[in-house]
């Protein structure tokens, strides 16, 4: 085993991992805002794709162009979520919680498959394409320019978290929602909130991971696994945790494909949700 | 202050715990039974008897998914696995060792049982959302295996050998889909009747009582872990009771089909539009979404198969957010109403 191809790997491995990050962070904002899991988080991923691909076949913009449009889409479709579906699920027992979101994953797969058959679709030669040798090691350009972008994002979510008045409003509802509506913040809006940033990542993490990889229907499903195990390992609630977990597991999954059979790779991040979540149920960066 | 007292033992008397159905539910009741029995020589075509195998099949599944998630609350989204395990011991052995799939029957039984306790030991401390995902990724894990794995024909799955010589002995019937009713027929009758003495047991109560108030229960002295991994247990074996018969059935297995995540998701969508915790809620759901699909199939040709899931997803999107108690709950609450009138 070369020293380069272990570079390599961590490189890639990085790379992906700031994806899922991003995938994971929506979906941690959401369950620390209301408790409340999204398990339609991965269609919302493959809608943003596929929203990707139909702007670039159609009319003929770049991903990196349609990126705010696609974000902007699905922050909306989050609001409409919120208040169409999510706002009666909040007083239902648990049951009801995850069996609605989850009816709206199958749904929204079934009715990609429905409209847009199957099939494996890419977006051929996008504005990013080419790749970088830096030293021994090849970075595809897209998976970089993909990876900064989504630092970037996380680096613009955080200071708005933390720095705004809005930002610490969202954070003292996820604290003690009857405080924060005491204190004159409106929580409903607050919500709404939390899913408009939530499914804005999911659009912006979509947008970009078109550039490189397949669109189809079922896209979403493996990258809201792993988002589980990311927002598990770092904890519900913790943008900083995500950010971590999401690396970790891009790492866990690129060197351990390397190192064992890559057809096993899922297995040893499934394995390390189990490990996490048996010995620290709070995840690395929990705040409960 | 005495009256009082005398009133409220009257009142708490006069609410059974479980009360007797009225007389005209029984007739319906007997009604039921008797067209179920008589169902295969009323409508004589294949697909009717089809659609009914399906439909005792997977109000089987659900009412075992129900175990888990109507009595003791904990929602598994990887019960796939107990299914996929039972068709391929069967199969395996059969196709393997000629052993007779009544003894692979048992076998799947033990193991779904043995995989119970593994997965249920780690994982059902884990509360809600946490077990949830947990069950979720091992379900996929489980298939990820399966189609990994060689010595039972890894991705392309197993097919159970012809064998004309026996059909009872071997389970197989090539000429006619009715003695596959009236077995399953049998087999959802088992296990529901398995589930109603259960309801009614002591250990049915005390899993009530644990989902009801979780601390509560503990505190009373409930063996809460125990009962859950036992709760567990259960449920895997009637799923691999289920997925012999499945497999004995279209005598092809497919790890893509027999382990997906769709079947943990249908049993699920079925026992909360019906209602999960009751003991019919399963059948009813069963009995709503199998024939949908599967005229929705013959309908639309090719695609149906995602027209289906699309209806699925929203009727069951709609339940939850209006009626997260089920469809059976209507007809309760009327009931209810009817009796506190008269």
């Amino acid at each position: 085993m070369s020293r380069d191809l272990i570079l390599q790997a961590i490189i890639s491995g990085i790379l992906m991992g700031l994806i899922y990050a991003l995938v994971a962070v929506g979906l941690s904002l959401i369950f620390g805002l209301m408790e409340i899991v999204n398990f339609a988080h991965g269609e919302f991923l493959m809608l943003a794709m596929f929203a990707t691909f139909w702007l670039w076949a159609v009319f003929g913009l770049d991903p990196l162009i349609s990126l705010p449009l696609v974000a902007a889409m699905l922050a909306c479709g989050g609001i409409l979520v919120h208040f169409g579906i999510i706002r009666r699920l909040l007083s239902a027992p648990m049951l009801a919680q995850v069996c609605g979101t989850f009816g709206l994953a199958v749904a929204l797969r079934a009715g990609a498959q429905f409209l847009w058959t199957p099939d494996f679709r890419t977006i051929t030669s996008p504005m990013s394409a080419g790749r970088v040798e830096i030293g021994p090691v090849f970075i595809g350009q897209p998976q970089l320019v993909a990876g900064l972008i989504c630092l970037f994002a996380f680096a613009a979510l955080w200071a708005f978290i933390t720095r705004t008045d809005t930002g610490l409003a969202l954070q003292a509802t996820a604290q003690d929602r009857q405080a924060a509506a005491v204190m004159g913040i409106p929580t409903e809006r607050m919500w709404a909130l939390g899913w408009a940033i939530g499914l804005g990542c999911v659009g912006i993490a979509g947008c970009l991971l078109s550039t490189f990889y397949y669109i189809f229907p079922e896209v979403g499903v493996n990258f809201a696994l792993l988002a589980f195990v990311a927002v598990a390992l770092g904890g519900f609630g913790s943008i900083i945790g995500s950010l971590v977990a999401g690396v970790l597991i891009g790492l866990t999954e690129s060197l351990g494909g390397l190192l064992l059979d890559p057809s096993y790779k899922t297995l040893i991040v499934f394995g390390l949700y189990l490990g996490v979540v048996i010995v620290r149920p709070m995840g690395l960066f929990g705040r409960f | 202050m005495q009256g009082g007292t005398a009133s409220m033992l009257e009142a708490a008397k006069a609410e059974h715990l479980w009360p007797r159905p009225p007389r005209w539910a029984m007739a319906i009741g007997a009604a039921a039974a008797a067209l179920l029995l008589a169902y295969p020589f009323v409508f004589t075509s294949s697909f009717a008897h089809h659609t009914m195998i399906l439909i005792l099949l997977y109000a089987l599944m659900a009412q075992s998914w129900n175990v888990v998630a109507g009595f003791s609350g904990q929602i598994s989204l990887g019960h796939a696995i107990f299914f996929g395990l039972g068709a391929y011991s069967s199969t395996v052995l059969f196709a393997k060792y000629g052993v007779t799939p009544w003894a692979g029957l048992l076998v799947g039984v033990l193991l779904s049982a043995a995989a119970a306790v593994a997965i249920g030991v780690p994982t059902l401390r884990l509360r809600g959302h946490y077990f949830a995902i947990a069950t979720l990724l091992i379900g996929s894990s489980v298939q990820i295996v399966f189609q990994r794995w060689e010595w039972v024909g890894a991705a392309s799955g197993l097919y159970v050998p012809i064998e004309r010589t026996s059909p009872w002995l071997y389970l197989q019937f090539h000429r006619s889909k009715v003695p596959y009713y009236y077995l399953m027929l049998a087999a959802a009758a088992l296990g529901y009747l398995l589930v109603w003495k259960l309801r009614r047991s002591r250990f049915g109560f005390r899993l009530q009582a644990l989902r009801d108030d979780h601390d509560a229960a503990a505190s009373l002295g409930i063996a809460v872990a125990r009962h859950k991994v036992l709760t567990f247990m259960i449920s895997g074996a009637m799923m691999s009771v289920a997925g012999t018969f499945y497999g004995q059935y279209v005598l092809v297995l497919d790890p893509e089909r027999l382990f997906s995540a769709e079947i943990s998701i249908l049993v699920l969508l079925m026992t909360v539009l019906g209602g999960s915790g009751t003991l019919w809620g399963p059948a009813l759901g069963a009995a709503v979404l199998i024939p949908l699909s599967e005229y929705s199939r013959i309908w639309l040709g090719g695609t149906g198969r995602t027209v289906d899931l699309i209806i699925y997803g929203v009727l069951i999107v709609l339940v939850c957010m209006w009626r997260p108690s089920g469809l059976l709950s209507v007809f309760e609450e009327r009931i209810r109403r009817r009796r506190t009138v008269s």
